[in-house]
Order: structure tokens, then C-alpha cells, then sequence
């Protein structure tokens, strides 16, 4: 190395420290993102302007999240894990990945926000929730002069052969949630009777849990079974979806926010478990598009979003059908027994 | 020769006595701990101090830096010199590791450690400044003494470089892609289990043969296998055609065929499937266009096999013209003359002489397309429909609602094992048969013209393939300009301003689009990583070509090894390798440019060693003899002769690191968005506009880059001819080669 080099390689030196020290003057936050990014990108923002707080946020699906939080067990980078469908969330809750906080909004919360805390251990707390439904493609269906679907029992009806997508249980939180709903709802036996009907006349099974309604949305597909805050926001794009809830009933997901086990930046991972359940902070999801409806008594909820009160909901029992050992046998036996038959 | 051990010795020194030994939490560039409790604070203390800590299993490294004193005055020859270097080298080495990954972040790694020296109350975390340059500082003393001990003809040089080379890729591929093998025989109770893999390995999930007799789709193997088959006989055959027509016809514009071969190297994952679903979906443009036509009902068809099939064959049909356009080039014509002269006819003479001639370029060509369908992600993920393979599927088993990382390491063994085979596969048929025609003589003949119906059939099918593809591309440039593609069809710059906006606040220049940060993240990365790769890839190509050594096949595997990877497979295996001590990497902007460094080396090597096997080893020759060492004449002689072929690596290294996809998505953070990750965000919510936008900017970029690099290869070239007529082959060789290894 020559002198001149040598005095490069300080004079870099010198100017990354300096750099740094002042990058490094600021408070950080790492959070992990589930929801839709104009949402993520909305709540970054908002926490940053009031506390001054340097968020760094990635959006990710909540299995890419989970998978993420498992990996770095056991030396996490990651200070809060915000959004995405329960199931996970208390997953993680179960092995430990994540830490108790009882925020001191707790009673301010509606009741199924409650009992999700109540059953990660407070480990995790709910910060939205959104039913299931079924939506469908107007012109498209009466383009092919197909009835109305009114039930889940509707679904099975021979006309609609080739018309209706889902996601894949094995892949979407969305779709397992689907399948613990029609279990819960018809019994075990009469649910995978259910389920093989469905299966003659599904013409995909998605990845990804909200793909079916976007398809509908385009004309790709007539009918989708999906969460219905999903198909509200294609109905505000302006794409002629009509959604369903069932008659029989419909199970809901409960998207919540844990805190990392390890956090590196705990404290301000306390403040923005605070601000995520404000309810002036959750009555913004709307402006982000979000049509979800929010945990917190105190938010307005989204106009267009689907009433939780005037739709009959399943009493979803998450304990059981959130359990790894349930999940493993029922998508077992859904690869078993619904995959594999012939259209 | 002057050389000494001693700066290295010193650098040992420096790292274990002065620098902070472990990694610092604010990251490597980050130098607060100068000012916060240095040297003492026991998150910044060197090895030294930390000794008197807690930490008194560091205490054996000062052995190994002590002892090479004791030869300090000794000569080269001496064996104690070579010995003793090997030994403090070596032990040092595998003594850092030993600890490394012995003590963890939460105490023992091992329990079998544990037992025997009771529980460990204190941790470490990953290797910093102080460990990384103590390590480097023992495999130099280490590769010193084994050059002094008489290997490789006593070259410190090209010893250090192979010791460096190896350790590198050991601890880059090997220790990854190791860790997620294992991880397929760990069972539920994370127990080590034969079972594990055998019962999620012989599953109908994988070889289920339901489809060809009932509608019940296979196994993910066979899906994955038919539709490489499929897309590698397509792709090779229309690449044939397409370079039948460049070489051997009048077409007229056969010269503009050539820059179709760039496209797929800068188009990102998705971009041909969004494309294709917006032409041919079931609302498609095309699809409705054709229903209204012939008053027909608009189907589904494109998701499934053929849509994957269709997309493939447009995005691999490039590169297997590249490959084979080379090589129907180079089919001598006299041989061709001869065969005519001999009485036969156009069509006998193609189907007898250049046919079996131009096997190498069609053997490669389909190995090419085989791999690439294999590995391919990005089109199965938009277009799979019911069809499921390996490549997405591994995907799903580790983010899925199962996360089962045993099945995704099986599925990814599989994967590996077609891949494998079919290099295998490869190797025997083409044989030990020479298939030389360039010999150096006189070959002055020109080549026979086609048989006037093989001419129209390559005509007819390659025009139309080529206006589609031009079609393709098309819509991406436009479907950016329009609100919603199908539905509003007006122009806007809506999507473009959301992305790219830019604004001025208080005098100052505001990136407002939400696409800068990742597109600037990506940029900075893929101009970070495309030198390393370069340099790393050539060091190894001269390593390869112009070094004799032991277990040469072994080290030219490894280095290729990661090219036969899918890039899902690597992505997992980073995080799973480098998340915890000694390696602590994940969430920094080092393991992105480390995971491109070496997913895109393969490329670099075998553009060098085409490049370098082209130049007379008598140069290096009289530059040694002359008494430059090899290092000099690396630096002086083969480098500069080379220039071509660093450029071609640098510029591809680049656009990869741009467009590749499926590692990525595991490795990126909050700080260290990339460009395509952001975009599969986009796509997953229908964003297709901005997706679309976003990835007409990014091939834009990269076009401007070759464009700009090409230029100036292009002036190179020009003053080379006239010197030195041989190096314009040298220059056309190498920059054809990078593209042809590109990988999904």
C-alpha cells in the first residue's frame, strides 16, 4: 500500500465515522409489515413524525414473516411484527418467539382483540379483524347468466364448474382459515363432503390468500372465496365485484402485533404497540385502503368496510384450529383427500 | 525472492490486540465504539482484553501468533521456516472456527460440550474486525508455509490466492447449501432421522404418475421434469432456427435478431407473465379480441402448463440462439463443400455433416434451457396455476402455512438431482468424439445454403416468433403508460410519478416515488457486488486454466456448484448459515452482495477460462522468466489482455444482481430493500401498473449500462484488431459467453 492510499483509506475512515455517529444519534425501530405496503408506508410515517423515532419497514407475507422470526430465533433483528392473520402470531406466541406486553389500552379493546391477547399470553394482541366471504364478478356472471351465491352450500351447484377460485390451504393463511371455517361450520365429515363439491368446480388453487378476488376483479375467474375487506378494496379500485357474506355463517381472522422475543429496541417497540392501537392512529387504515375492521372501540371504522355486528360470524375457535398438530392433519388430509381427486 | 511473513504477522496482531474482536451491533461501517468505552467495554474490547473478561477460551490464540517469531530470522529454505508457518497457520485457522462454532450466542453449540465442561454462563456474538483480519492473517501464514514447504513451485502467490479462493467458497457455498442438506434428515423433534427424508422424499407430492391416466395432477418432480423437457426441446429448436436464419440465409434483418439475445438477461422476474395474462388471459387483450371473433367463450388456458410452457420458451429462446448461433458459425464450410462435392443433396448434407457437427451447441443448448426451466421462478409463480413445481413449491414450504424446512430441503435435493443428471446426462452423450472444425488451416469455403424447405419452415416459424416477442415487450412499455390495462385504457403518468416522483421541499431535492429507496438500494448493490464478482470469478479462472495443483476437479466444482443451485435453495441456506456466530450477516447489505457475489462467480470463471485459454501461455512464460513473479504477471501481462472479458463479467454481474429474484426475497431488510422484491409486493396486490412502470425503468437502466460498457468494449476492440489480430477473437468469445449462463 502506498502513503497516498493509506491516507485515502483514513480520510474514508474518518468521513464514514463521522457519518455515522450522526446517522447513529437517532432512535431505531425495526418492524416487520403483513399488511398491504400503502398501509405499512402509512404507519411508518405517522410513527415517525410523532416520535422522532427511525423506523426501518419491510412488508412481507405474514408466512415469509414467520419463517423469517424463526430463523433468527436466536438472535433477532427484528423489534415488531405488525399485521398479517392471527394464526401465526400466536404460533409464535406458542414457541416462544415473541414477548408478553399488556398494553395499557387492553380494555379499551374490542372483545376478540381480548381474547386473542388472551390466548398468545399476551404475547400478541389483535389490531384488526375481516370475515370471510364469497365475491363474484357482476358482468361476468351475467354475461354467463349464472345464479347468485348466496351460502357456502352455493358453492357446490354443478353451473358454476370451472368458475370459482380459492387459495391453496398448504400456502395461504387466508385459505386454511376457509377450511377451518367450513369445518367448524359443518362438522369434520360433512365439511370435507363440502370441500370435494367445492373442489369440482374450482378451476385454481392461488398461492397467495387475497389472488382469487384479484382475478375476479379482471375477469380472470367469476367467483372467489376470500377475506371481504379484500374484495372491498377491488369494489373502491372500481372493479364490479359484489361481495357475499354466507348465509350459513363465516369464520373471521384477527390480524394482530407481537412484539420480538430479544427485541434489540424494546422500548420504542413498547411506544409502537401504543400508537398501533390508538384509536386515532387505526382510524387512518382507511386513507391506506385498508377496509379491515380496527380492534380499538374508540376507531371509526372504514365506510364500505363490512360490518362485523350485521354479519353472522362462527364462534371461531382459534386455540384448536391455530394448534400445529390440528393444522398438520387437517391439511393432510386435505392433500389426501380433496387435492387428489379428479375434476 | 524478497518476501516476507512478517506484515501479516503484524496484521494478526492488529486484529487480535487493537481492533474490536466481535461484530459491532450498529454494523461494520458504524465507528461509534471508538468514542463509547473502547477498549474496555466488553462489546468493543480486542481478544486480548476480552481474555481478562470472561472470555478465556481465546487465550490458545496466542500461540500460534507467538510462535512464528521463533523462525523470524530464518531463511525460506529452512523446513523449520515452511513448518512452523504451517503449523501456528493452520492451527490458528481452525482454532478461531472451532470456537466460533463451538460458543454461541446463548453459551455451548454443542451439548456434547456441554456435559463435559459444565454450562457456560457467558456468549459471543459473530466475528468483527479484530477476528476477520486475524483469520486472514493465519490463512496467509498458513498458505506462506506451505508454499515455503516447496507446493505450486514455491509460489507464495498462487498459493495464497487458491488458500483464499477455497476458503471462501467453503464458507459461502459449501457451509450453506451443507446446512439446509442436513436440515432435510432433522425431524420434528429436530432429531437426526433417515426416516425424515425418506418418507417426505417417497411421496406421490413428488412422483405421483396420476396425471397421465386420470385429471389428477403428478408430483411436483415429474411437473417440474416434463416441463424442462418440454421447454428445453422448444427453446433449442427454435434457437436452432433462429440461428440457421442469422447465418445462413439472406433475411434481412437477421442483425437486429442479435439484440433480441439481451433481452432476457435484462428483463426482471414476472414481467413476461404479466405481460402474457394481459394478452392472453382469460380478459386478455388478445383472448377477448379472438372470443368477439369467432364467438367463442374466453378459457383459462394460459394458467397451467402451457402458459408456464409459453413463457419460458420466450424468455429461454434467446440465450439457446446464443449459444447455438456460435456454433452453427463455426461448422466448417469445407466440409460442407465436400459433402456436396460427393454428390449429396442440401438436405443430406445438413442432416449428415453439420447436424452431428453443431451436437455440442445443441447438447448445450438443452442442458441451458433444462436448468434454467428447473430453477426458473418467476413465471410459475405468476402463471402455475394447478401446476405445481419444485422451484415454487420449495418456496411455499418454507413461507407456507405448513413451514416445513425438512420438505423444502427434500424438494430441494430433488431439484439438485435433475439438475445434476442432467449435466451427467450431457457429458455421455456428447462423448469423447471430436467435434473439432476450427483447425487452424485454411477454411475458406462458404457455407451451403439451406434446403429451400427447411429454409421456409425456419422462416415461417421464427418471423412470428419474433414479432411476438416483440409484441411482449411492447406491452410492457405501454402497459405502464395506462390507469388500469383492460379496463381504462388512457394514458397516465400516474404510475410512473408514484414510483419515480421527485420534488423539491425548502430548497432541497425530495424523492418522493416509493420506489426510489429500493431502486437506489439496488443499484448501489449490484455496483458493489459486480467488481467482487468479476475479480473473484477471473482469479479463479486463472487459477483453473494456468495453475497445476491437487484436487483442481474438486475446486472447479465448487465453484460451479452454486450455478446448478436454485436461488430459493441459496437464499433459505443464507439465513440458516449466517444468522448466528461466527457468521452474523443476515439484515446487512453484505449478505446481498455476498449472495450475488457467488451465485454469479460460475459465470465469471468460465468467461475467463474461455478468454484465458485463448492466450499463449508463452507469456506468462517470458514475463516469468524475465523475473516477474506470478502476481506481476497477472497484474501485468494477463489482465490487460483480458480487459474484454472483465468487462463482459462486470456488466453481467451487474444486470443479475439486478434481476435475480428468488434469493433475494429471503435476504433482504428493513435498510437493504432490493429493486424485484418490491415488485413481487406490487404484483401480489394487483398493483400491475406500477409493477409493470417500475420494470421498464429497471431495463432501461440496465440497457443504458450495456449500451454504455459496449461502446466502450466496442472502441477497444477496434484498436486491438489493428494491433493484434488475434485479440478481436478473444473479445467476441468472451463477451458471448457470460450471457450464456444466466440463471434464474
Amino acid at each position: 500500500m502506498t502513503k497516498k492510499n493509506i491516507a485515502f483509506g483514513f480520510a474514508v475512515a474518518t468521513l464514514c465515522a463521522v457519518s455515522a455517529v450522526s446517522a447513529q444519534a437517532k432512535e431505531k425501530l425495526n418492524v416487520l409489515c403483513a399488511a398491504d405496503e400503502e398501509w405499512c408506508n402509512l404507519m411508518k410515517s405517522t410513527f415517525e413524525k410523532e416520535s422522532g423515532v427511525d423506523v426501518s419497514m419491510v412488508r412481507k407475507s405474514s408466512g415469509e414473516i414467520f419463517a423469517h422470526i424463526k430463523a433468527e430465533a436466536r438472535n433477532p433483528k427484528v423489534d415488531v411484527w405488525w399485521g398479517g392473520t392471527g394464526d401465526p402470531h400466536l404460533q409464535a406466541a406458542a414457541e416462544d418467539l415473541t414477548t408478553p406486553y399488556k398494553s395499557e389500552q387492553i380494555d379499551s379493546l374490542l372483545e376478540w382483540a381480548q381474547n386473542q391477547a388472551k390466548q398468545g399470553d399476551y404475547k400478541t394482541v389483535g389490531i384488526y379483524a375481516g370475515a370471510l366471504g364469497i365475491g363474484y364478478n357482476e358482468e361476468l356472471l351475467k354475461e354467463k347468466g349464472l345464479p347468485v351465491p348466496k351460502c357456502w352450500a352455493d358453492l357446490t351447484n354443478p353451473a358454476y364448474k370451472g368458475e370459482v377460485q380459492m387459495a391453496n390451504p398448504n400456502s395461504s393463511g387466508t385459505a386454511y382459515t376457509t377450511l377451518a371455517t367450513v369445518v367448524q361450520l359443518f362438522g369434520e365429515e360433512k365439511g370435507f363432503e363440502f370441500l370435494a363439491g367445492l373442489h369440482s368446480n374450482i378451476n385454481q388453487y392461488t398461492k397467495s390468500g387475497s389472488a382469487p378476488i384479484k382475478a375476479s376483479a379482471r375477469g380472470e375467474t367469476t367467483l372467489a372465496v376470500t377475506f371481504m375487506h379484500d374484495m372491498v378494496k377491488q369494489v373502491k379500485k372500481g372493479f364490479p365485484i359484489k361481495v357475499v357474506a354466507p348465509c350459513e355463517g363465516t369464520g373471521y381472522e384477527v390480524g394482530s402485533m407481537s412484539i420480538i422475543k430479544g427485541a434489540r429496541n424494546l422500548d420504542n417497540a413498547k411506544k409502537f404497540a401504543e400508537f398501533a392501537l390508538r384509536p386515532d392512529v387505526q382510524s387512518l387504515a382507511e386513507k391506506a385502503k385498508a377496509y379491515q375492521v380496527p380492534s380499538n372501540s374508540g376507531s371509526s371504522v372504514p365506510e364500505g368496510a363490512p360490518k362485523l355486528t350485521e354479519i353472522k360470524l362462527i364462534n371461531y375457535d382459534f386455540a384448536t384450529y391455530g394448534s400445529s398438530e390440528t393444522r398438520k392433519r387437517l391439511l393432510k388430509r386435505w392433500d389426501d383427500e380433496i387435492k387428489s381427486l379428479p375434476r | 525472492m524478497r518476501t516476507s511473513f512478517f506484515p501479516w504477522l503484524i496484521m494478526g496482531w492488529i486484529g487480535f490486540a487493537i481492533l474490536p474482536w466481535y461484530a459491532l451491533e450498529d454494523g461494520f461501517w458504524a465507528f461509534e465504539w471508538l468514542i463509547d468505552g473502547y477498549p474496555f467495554d466488553s462489546d468493543y474490547a480486542p481478544a486480548l482484553l476480552q481474555i481478562f473478561q470472561d472470555k478465556e477460551w481465546l487465550l490458545p490464540l496466542l500461540f500460534p501468533l507467538l510462535f512464528p517469531l521463533c523462525v523470524f530470522n530464518r531463511v525460506k529454505s529452512d523446513p523449520k521456516y515452511a513448518s512452523t508457518l504451517v503449523i501456528s497457520g493452520g492451527f490458528g485457522l481452525a482454532y478461531i472456527l472451532g470456537q466460533g462454532f463451538s460458543v454461541g450466542i446463548s453459551g455451548w453449540e454443542f451439548s456434547t460440550l456441554e456435559s463435559l465442561f459444565g454450562p457456560l454462563e457467558t456468549r459471543q456474538f459473530g466475528m468483527g474486525y479484530g477476528a476477520l483480519l486475524t483469520s486472514g492473517a493465519f490463512l496467509i501464514l498458513l498458505t506462506t508455509g506451505l508454499a515455503a514447504a516447496g507446493n505450486l513451485r514455491g509460489d507464495v502467490f498462487v498459493t495464497s490466492a487458491i488458500g483464499i479462493v477455497v476458503a471462501l467458497v467453503a464458507t459461502f457455498v459449501f457451509l450453506p447449501v451443507g446446512k439446509i442438506l442436513v436440515s432435510a434428515f432433522i425431524n420434528d423433534e429436530g432429531l437426526y432421522a433417515l426416516s425424515t427424508f425418506t418418507n417426505n422424499f417417497f411421496t406421490k407430492k413428488i412422483w405421483g404418475i396420476d396425471c397421465l391416466s386420470t385429471s389428477v395432477s403428478c408430483g411436483v418432480g415429474l411437473n417440474s421434469f416434463f416441463l424442462a423437457i418440454l421447454t428445453a426441446t422448444s427453446t433449442t429448436l427454435l434457437g436452432l432456427g433462429f440461428a440457421l436464419v442469422a447465418t445462413r440465409t439472406d433475411f434481412r434483418w437477421k442483425k437486429s435478431l442479435r439484440v433480441l439475445t439481451i433481452l432476457p438477461i435484462i428483463t426482471p422476474p414476472f414481467v413476461i407473465g404479466l405481460a402474457l395474462i394481459l394478452l392472453l388471459g382469460r380478459s386478455g387483450t388478445i383472448t377477448q379480441f379472438v372470443a368477439d371473433l369467432l364467438n367463442i367463450e374466453a378459457g383459462r388456458w394460459l394458467y397451467g402448463l402451457p402458459g408456464i410452457w409459453l413463457a419460458q420458451t420466450l424468455s429461454f429462446t434467446p440465450i439457446a440462439f446464443l449459444v447455438l448461433i456460435g456454433v452453427v458459425e463455426g461448422v466448417s464450410p469445407s466440409m460442407e463443400e465436400a459433402s456436396q462435392t460427393l454428390g449429396a443433396s442440401r438436405w443430406h448434407t445438413f442432416k449428415q455433416v453439420s447436424l452431428p457437427l453443431m451436437r455440442p451447441g445443441i447438447a448445450n443448448a438443452f442442458l441451458i434451457g433444462f436448468i434454467e426451466s428447473m430453477a426458473d421462478f418467476g413465471n410459475p409463480m405468476v402463471l402455475g396455476g394447478n401446476y405445481d413445481v419444485l422451484s415454487t413449491e420449495i418456496f411455499f414450504a418454507i413461507v407456507g402455512a405448513q413451514n416445513d424446512q425438512s420438505m423444502a430441503a427434500v424438494l430441494a435435493i430433488t431439484l439438485l438431482m435433475f439438475t445434476l443428471s442432467a449435466f451427467f446426462a450431457q457429458r455421455i452423450w456428447l462423448g469423447k468424439k471430436s467435434y473439432t472444425t476450427v483447425a487452424g488451416k485454411a477454411d475458406s469455403g462458404i457455407h451451403a445454403g439451406m434446403n429451400p424447405l427447411l429454409r421456409r419452415i425456419c422462416m415461417c416459424v421464427t418471423i412470428p416468433w419474433a414479432l411476438f416477442t416483440i409484441v411482449i415487450y411492447g406491452t410492457v412499455l405501454f402497459g405502464g403508460f395506462v390507469v388500469n390495462w383492460g379496463r381504462n385504457n388512457s394514458f397516465t403518468l400516474q404510475h410512473y410519478a408514484e414510483g419515480f416522483g421527485i420534488g423539491w421541499s425548502e430548497g432541497n431535492l425530495v424523492w418522493e416515488g416509493a420506489a426510489w429507496d429500493s431502486f437506489w438500494t439496488t443499484i448501489t448493490i449490484s455496483a458493489i457486488a459486480a467488481p467482487l464478482t468479476a475479480a473473484l470469478g477471473l482469479l479463479t479462472a486463472y487459477l483453473l486454466v494456468r495453475q497445476k495443483f491437487g484436487g483442481k476437479n474438486i475446486f472447479e466444482f465448487g465453484t460451479m456448484l452454486s450455478f446448478a443451485i436454485p436461488g430459493t435453495v441459496i437464499g433459505v441456506s443464507y439465513i440458516l448459515a449466517f444468522n448466528v456466530p461466527p457468521f452474523e450477516l443476515t439484515g446487512t447489505a453484505a449478505i446481498l452482495v455476498l449472495c450475488f457475489m457467488f451465485r454469479n462467480m460460475p459465470v465469471g470463471v468460465r468467461g475467463g477460462i474461455a478468454a484465458m485459454s485463448q492466450l499463449d501461455k508463452s507469456l506468462d512464460e517470458a514475463s516469468l522468466t524475465l523475473g516477474a513473479n506470478s502476481f506481476t504477471t497477472l497484474r501485468k501481462v494477463i489482465l490487460p489482455l483480458l480487459r474484454p472479458a472483465i468487462v463482459a463479467a462486470l456488466v453481467y454481474s451487474f444486470v443479475r444482481a439486478i434481476t435475480s429474484v428468488s434469493a433475494v426475497i429471503f435476504l433482504v431488510s428493513a435498510d437493504h430493500n432490493m429493486a424485484t422484491s418490491y415488485i413481487i409486493g406490487l404484483v401480489e396486490n394487483g398493483e400491475y401498473g406500477i409493477a409493470i412502470a417500475y420494470s421498464s425503468v429497471l431495463i432501461f437502466v440496465m440497457l443504458s449500462a450495456i449500451l454504455i460498457v459496449q461502446k466502450v468494449i466496442g472502441e477497444r476492440k477496434l484498436r486491438r484488431t489493428n494491433r493484434l489480430t488475434s485479440q478481436s477473437d478473444t473479445t467476441k468469445s468472451s463477451t458471448n459467453s457470460a450471457p450464456m449462463e444466466k440463471q434464474a
